[in-house]
C-alpha cells in the first residue's frame, strides 16, 4: 500500500506539474466559494442590520402615528378632510389605560444648534424622560430630561456625543447653554456613544422636553407616541382600546396608526431570511458548477494521462490506488480552493464593513462551512466516476495509448 | 492432465498451457495467441521475434500480467495466475515483474531518481529503507550525475536506462523488454543491450521482444511467432540445464 503521505507528495506533483489546469480550476472552486460566503455575509449582514434597528425598541412597545396607514393592501383613503394631529393631551390620555404603563411622545425637526461663534443645523427630538428608558438610551455624563408634566416647556437639554464634539470640542459642555435658533437651552446630559437606531444618528442629536420642542417647531402634533406596554399580551387587545380612546377624543375618526414592532421585525426577518437562502442558492449553484468543471477537467486529466495510468498499473498500482491518486488531486484542489475562496470573501466582506461600519457584514459560519463542504464534496464526487474509470482500465489498453497504436 | 501440470510448473519460472487470446479488430476477430505453451527456466535470456501483428507483444504482455488470456493456463513462479483478481495481478507485477518499454514511459514531472524510486512508493516502503536500496541502483546504472535531471533533461539511453532501473528496483525475477532499443541510435541500443544482457547474467531472467534481428541472435533462446503461434524456439546448447526441450507443449 502507498503511504499517505508520498500520495499526497504525488497528487501535489501533479497538480504543480499542470499549473494552468490546477489555476482554472482553484479559480473555479474560489469563486463558487466566494459567491457563497460573499452572498449570504452581505445579505445576513442586511438582515442582522434590520434586526439590531428593530431591537432598539423593546418588544412591549406600540407606536401610535398620526394618519390613517392601511398596511392590509387597499388604496390609502382618499383624505379630503385631513387628519387631526395628536395632541398631547391624547397622549395623556392613553395613561387612563391600566396595562399602559409609559408613554413617551415625540417631536422631530431641524434646528440650527449655536454656541459662540460656532452652529450647526441638526436634528432635534422633543420628548419626555419615559423616552430614554423605552429606548434605552445610555447618558455618558449629567442626566436625562426631568419629569415634567408633558405640557411644562423647560430651558434644558441633552446632546448627543458628536454635537457635543462640534460645539465645544474638548471643553465642558455640562450646564452650558446652547442655542437651538431663537431658544436657549441649557446641557444637562451627554448621550453615550450608541450609534444609530430607527434611521436616527443619536450622536448628533439634541433632546429636550416636548412641550419646548413644539414651541420651537410651533406645532400642536406630535410625530409619534411610543406606549410602554406592561406586558406584550393582549396586544391586540389593548390596541382596540387606544384606538377606541383616540376615536372618542376625535369625533368618533379613527385617524391614528398603531404599530407593533414585533409584528414589522417578524415581517422583515422572514423576508430577509428568504433572501438569504435565495443568495446562498445562487452561490451554491455556481459551486455545482465549478464541480461540475472539476468533472471534465478530472476527465481531461485521466485521457491526458492514460499511459500513465496504465504505467502505475504495471509497477504494481491497484485500481484502488491509481482511482485514490487522481481522487485526492480533486479533492485536494476542491480543498485550496474553497480555503482561497472563503480568504478572498473575508477580505472583500472585511473592505464591506470598513465602508459601511454599521452593517455587521459576515458571512454566517453554517454558509462558509456549507460552502466549503459543498466544493470538497463536488471534488470528491465529481472526480470519482472519471478515476474510477481510469482506475478499471485494462494497463495494456493504458499503456498503448500514448504509443498512439 | 493435473499432476502433468503441477511437475513442470514446480522447476520452471514460466509455464504457459494451452493459452489463447483473440482480438476484435473492427469486425474480424484476430487469434493474436494461438494455443500457445511455453516453459522458461529462471535465468534464461529469451528473445521473442516475428512480424508485425504475430501476436509477440501481446505473448509479453500475457507474461508481464499485464493482459489475461481467453482462456488457458499461466504459472508464475509457481502460482496459477490466470484466476487471479486485478489486484492480485497487481501485487504480482509489483513484487516479481520488471517491464522495460520501447518509448520509456517515464513520468516527465519525477526526475530520474524519483522515477527509480516510484515502484518503492507504490509499494509502500519507508523513505529511508527506499533511499537505501536506489544508492546502488543509480551507482550501477551510471546515472549518478544525472540522476536530479528531469527525463526530458536525459538523451533516449539515458532515459532508457532510467526506465530499466526502475524495473529492476523491487528486484523482480522477470525482466521484460518491448522493443528496448527500438527508439535509441545503435551506440546507446548497444549500452543499453550491455546493461540487460549484465543482469541476464546476475541471474535475471530476460524475456526481449524485437524486430532487430541482431539483438535477436544474441539470446541463448531464441522464439519466432507468426500468426500467433510459436514456429520455431531455437537455443544456444550453452547450458545443459536448459537443454530439455518441451515437446508436450508444442502446438
Amino acid at each position: 500500500m502507498i503511504r499517505t503521505r508520498d500520495q499526497l507528495n504525488f497528487s501535489i506533483r501533479a497538480l504543480l506539474r499542470q499549473r494552468f489546469r490546477t489555476l482554472m480550476q482553484l479559480i473555479a472552486m474560489s469563486i463558487g466559494v466566494l459567491a457563497v460566503v460573499l452572498l449570504t455575509g452581505l445579505g445576513e449582514g442586511a438582515r442582522q442590520y434590520v434586526l439590531g434597528e428593530f431591537s432598539v425598541l423593546g418588544k412591549d412597545i406600540l407606536i401610535m402615528l398620526p394618519g390613517r396607514k392601511e398596511t392590509s393592501g387597499g388604496m390609502p383613503p382618499m383624505t379630503g378632510e385631513g387628519t387631526r394631529d395628536i395632541t398631547l393631551q391624547d397622549a395623556q390620555s392613553l395613561l387612563r389605560l391600566p396595562e399602559v404603563e409609559r408613554i413617551a411622545p415625540l417631536v422631530v425637526g431641524n434646528a440650527e444648534i449655536s454656541r459662540g461663534a460656532r452652529s450647526r443645523e441638526t436634528l432635534v427630538l422633543g420628548t419626555n424622560n419615559a423616552f430614554f428608558d423605552i429606548r434605552h438610551i445610555q447618558l455618558a455624563r449629567g442626566q436625562i430630561l426631568p419629569d415634567l408634566p408633558l405640557d411644562q416647556p423647560s430651558p434644558v437639554c441633552v446632546i448627543g456625543t458628536t454635537l457635543k464634539q462640534e460645539l465645544f470640542a474638548a471643553e465642558p459642555a455640562l450646564g452650558q447653554w446652547v442655542g437651538i435658533d431663537t431658544y436657549r437651552c441649557r446641557v444637562i446630559g451627554i448621550l453615550a456613544d450608541t450609534g444609530t437606531g430607527l434611521g436616527m444618528n443619536m450622536s448628533e442629536a439634541l433632546i429636550m422636553p416636548v412641550a419646548s420642542s413644539m414651541q420651537l417647531f410651533n406645532t400642536e402634533g406630535v410625530f409619534r407616541v411610543m406606549i410602554d406596554v406592561r406586558s406584550a399580551m393582549g396586544m391586540g387587545v389593548l390596541s382596540r382600546q387606544i384606538e377606541d380612546i383616540m376615536r372618542e377624543r376625535h369625533d368618533g375618526q379613527l385617524d391614528v396608526t398603531l404599530i407593533t414592532p414585533d409584528s414589522l421585525l417578524k415581517a422583515f426577518d422572514s423576508i430577509l431570511s428568504v433572501l438569504t437562502f435565495a443568495i446562498a442558492g445562487i452561490g451554491a449553484i455556481s459551486l455545482f458548477v465549478a464541480g461540475v468543471l472539476i468533472m471534465n477537467m478530472t476527465l481531461i486529466t485521466v485521457s491526458q494521462r492514460t499511459a500513465e495510468i496504465g504505467l502505475l498499473k504495471a509497477l504494481g498500482a491497484s485500481s484502488r490506488e491509481v482511482r485514490q491518486l487522481f481522487v485526492t488531486e480533486a479533492v485536494m484542489l476542491s480543498l485550496f480552493g474553497a480555503l482561497l475562496g472563503t480568504l478572498l470573501a473575508e477580505i472583500l466582506l472585511w473592505l464591506v464593513r470598513m465602508q459601511y461600519p454599521e452593517i455587521p457584514f459576515a458571512a454566517p459560519l453554517w454558509a462558509t462551512a456549507a460552502a466549503g463542504a459543498i466544493a470538497v464534496g463536488c471534488g470528491f464526487l465529481f472526480s470519482w466516476i472519471p478515476a474510477s474509470r481510469a482506475a478499471h482500465m485494462a494497463p495494456v489498453t493504458a499503456l498503448q495509448h500514448q504509443n498512439g497504436k | 492432465m493435473k499432476a502433468a501440470g503441477i511437475n513442470p510448473a514446480a522447476d520452471a519460472l514460466i509455464r504457459v498451457q494451452g493459452v489463447n487470446k483473440t482480438f476484435l479488430l473492427g469486425d474480424e476477430p484476430v487469434h493474436a495467441l494461438n494455443n500457445i505453451g511455453l516453459s522458461i527456466q529462471a535465468g534464461e535470456y529469451l528473445s521473442v521475434m516475428g512480424p508485425s501483428g504475430s501476436g509477440k507483444s501481446t505473448l509479453l504482455n500475457m507474461l508481464g500480467l499485464l493482459d489475461v488470456p481467453d482462456n488457458g493456463q499461466y504459472w508464475l513462479n509457481g502460482a496459477d495466475t490466470v484466476p487471479m483478481s486485478e489486484e492480485q495481478r497487481a501485487v504480482y507485477r509489483r513484487s516479481h515483474i520488471g517491464f522495460v518499454f520501447q518509448s520509456y514511459h517515464l513520468i516527465p514531472r519525477l526526475s530520474a531518481s524519483e522515477n527509480i524510486e516510484l515502484p518503492l512508493i507504490l509499494a509502500g516502503i519507508a523513505p529511508a529503507e527506499r533511499k537505501r536500496r536506489l544508492a546502488p541502483v543509480i551507482e550501477r546504472l551510471g546515472l549518478g550525475s544525472r540522476a536530479g535531471h528531469l527525463p526530458n533533461q536525459l538523451s533516449g539511453g539515458q532515459r532508457q536506462r532510467v526506465a530499466i532501473g526502475r524495473a529492476i528496483i523491487m528486484k523482480p525475477r522477470l525482466l521484460l523488454a518491448d522493443e528496448p532499443t527500438g527508439n535509441l541510435d545503435s551506440q546507446s541500443g548497444a549500452e543499453v543491450v550491455q546493461l540487460l544482457e549484465e543482469l541476464n547474467a546476475d541471474g535475471i531472467t530476460l524475456i526481449v521482444v524485437t524486430h532487430d534481428a541482431d539483438l535477436g541472435r544474441r539470446a541463448s533462446r531464441r522464439i519466432r511467432m507468426v500468426d500467433g503461434v510459436i514456429v520455431s524456439d531455437d537455443r544456444t546448447s550453452s547450458s545443459d540445464a536448459q537443454s530439455r526441450t518441451d515437446q508436450s507443449d508444442a502446438p
